[in-house]
């Protein structure tokens, strides 16, 4: 019974970190870019929580989509000013820049809002959910992962529908493949990528919800482990498919939470590094990472 | 009034001039020729016309709109497509999503209409899909309109690029070597193809070739390339017997 307590939260941590991945694998696999600020944003999307839903006392879901709107025009914004003039740069180049605004949002959010640690009010409880007893009360699931689970499962559907069967979805997959052919067959190839980084960013601010209703501390960093992680699942489940970031993203969860629980708290995090490694030996493109086509 | 209007074209890169002077009149309708040996600088002329490459010196006119320098979208839209040398197509895609990709200029409806599937999104994708199908026929593609493009053999991959640049409904399609890597019945089929798609839709086609069978086959009007340069221009025969062209590909002075 208490495996299975472990192996449910650790679902739902690994689906918070399968929203994370999301925006970090739609933004590589049609930017061709590792956005590294995405951690950063997760953190302002829950500051704007913690003040409408925590300081103002707004409904718990209207916090949720006013923290998805600032997130999402946030993460335009970034695209727009900071990489958008990098698009026939170096990669590198942005991806130093992409660091670059990472510690900025950062720094920013330390001189707003200091840089103590802050008490989140979960944002689920808020919502009036309260926690699943099973078995005559010796299984208990708190809301919380509950809703995790539920939200990532509908995300995940509705965004695989999104991309395969709308005209705006088949440009983003369009110019994963081939950005220069997309934009010859007059696909807006500058939308494209801005609608990316609006969905990615969008996804970020619920992960953030989420993620600090479960882990109920608030601090100018709380993106930066997180972000890695996801970007860590991303790779794990296959860079650019976003079934991989899912898959990634949930076993990532699961493995940590196991290796917590029966092996060491504080090894946890050397062990899913660890088997990111092994993956990545044995399979170097991901679980369910495309083959690479060399075009000559 | 000429469809495609191109007056003193070049580019350089660099101190290397790779297009100079280029002028080329590409009437309505037409099935116009560009060639010259290897290097001669013909696919970039392409890159020039699509957007690719931006000019340093002339002009594109495009049915009397000034195109000189304009991103590829704004081009595409403008009515040039083209193929590639070496196919481009959306591999992971469906044969029928690649067709759509190209559609994409001519549909417009708001992001949410389609992400709740309203009515007015299920009219306009029943309508690409038609269209879709529609062209796959024309080149005996709508049995293979759910593979992926990379499961299609070489010949219909090239066909799926034509009918892919066909539905951005261009005034003026440009082919980038169509026929290589074909047999000789293969290139066979793909001229009475040219030719269909020319009467059927009433466009131009401008084509890069070095089959030279096929393009003095087809085209009307031929101009040769040989080192960024015009070296001659007129109908098959006029220079099938061009001493200058005879050098150009044979070498000599």
């Amino acid at each position: 019974m208490q495996f299975l307590s472990y192996l449910i939260s650790g679902i739902s941590l690994g689906s918070v970190y399968a929203l994370i991945a999301l925006g970090y694998t739609m933004v590589y696999g049609i930017a061709k870019m590792l956005n590294f600020a995405h951690g950063d944003i997760i953190m302002i999307g829950s500051y704007v929580i913690f003040f409408a839903f925590g300081g103002f006392g707004w409904n718990p879901i209207l916090s949720v989509v006013v923290s998805m709107v600032v997130c999402t025009i946030l993460g335009t914004v970034i695209e727009r000013v900071a990489y958008r003039p990098l698009r026939e740069a170096p990669s590198l180049a942005v991806l130093i820049t992409a660091i670059g605004v990472s510690y900025l949002l950062q720094q920013v959010a330390q001189l707003m809002w200091s840089p103590d640690p802050k008490s989140f009010q979960s944002i689920v409880a808020g919502a009036g959910l309260k926690p699943l007893e099973l078995f005559g009360g010796k299984l208990t699931i708190s809301a919380e992962a509950i809703v995790t689970i539920i939200a990532c499962v509908v995300i995940m559907v509705a965004l695989t529908a999104f991309v395969n069967h709308t005209v705006p979805g088949h440009a983003m997959l369009a110019v994963s493949e081939d950005r220069g052919a997309a934009q010859l067959m007059g696909v807006n190839v500058n939308a494209t990528i801005a609608l990316t980084f609006a969905i990615g960013s969008a996804l970020a601010a619920v992960a953030g919800a989420l993620l600090c209703s479960s882990y109920p501390t608030l601090s100018p960093t709380t993106g930066a482990m997180p972000g890695i992680k996801a970007f860590v699942a991303a790779v794990f489940g296959g860079i650019g498919s976003i079934p991989g970031a899912f898959l990634g993203g949930v076993l990532l969860g699961v493995i940590e939470n196991l290796s917590k629980a029966y092996i060491s708290t504080q090894l946890s995090d050397a062990i899913v590094f660890l088997v990111l490694i092994v993956v990545l030996v044995v399979k170097p493109t991901g679980l369910l990472g495309k083959k690479i086509n060399v075009k000559v | 009034m000429a469809l495609l209007e191109v007056s003193n074209l070049g580019i350089a890169f660099g101190g290397l001039q790779a297009v100079s002077q280029l002028d080329m009149t590409i009437e309505k309708g037409h099935l116009y020729g560009l060639i010259g040996p290897n290097g001669a600088g013909k696919t970039t002329v392409f890159n020039m016309l699509t957007g690719v490459y931006r000019p340093t010196e002339g002009n594109i006119v495009l049915d009397g709109q000034d195109i000189t320098g304009k991103t590829p979208e704004a081009i595409s839209k403008a009515g040039i497509a083209r193929t590639f040398q070496n196919i481009r197509l959306f591999d992971e895609m469906s044969v029928l999503d690649n067709v759509k990709v190209g559609m994409h200029n001519q549909v417009q409806y708001g992001l949410w209409t389609g992400i709740l599937r309203l009515p007015a999104y299920r009219e306009k994708e029943h309508e690409m899909n038609r269209k879709a199908h529609a062209l796959l026929k024309i080149f005996d593609l709508d049995g293979e309109a759910n593979l992926k493009a990379s499961q299609l053999p070489y010949g219909k991959q090239r066909k799926l690029e034509i009918a892919r640049a066909l539905a951005t409904n261009p005034k003026l399609l440009l082919l980038d070597e169509p026929a290589a890597g074909m047999n000789p019945n293969e290139t066979a089929e793909l001229m009475n193809t040219v030719r269909s798609v020319r009467d059927q839709f009433g466009i131009a086609i401008l084509l890069i070739e070095h089959d030279m069978n096929f393009v003095m086959g087809i085209c009307e009007e031929i101009t040769v390339l040989d080192y960024g340069r015009v070296i001659a221009h007129g109908d098959g025969k006029s220079i099938r017997n061009n001493p200058k062209v005879i050098a150009a590909y044979l070498g000599g002075d």
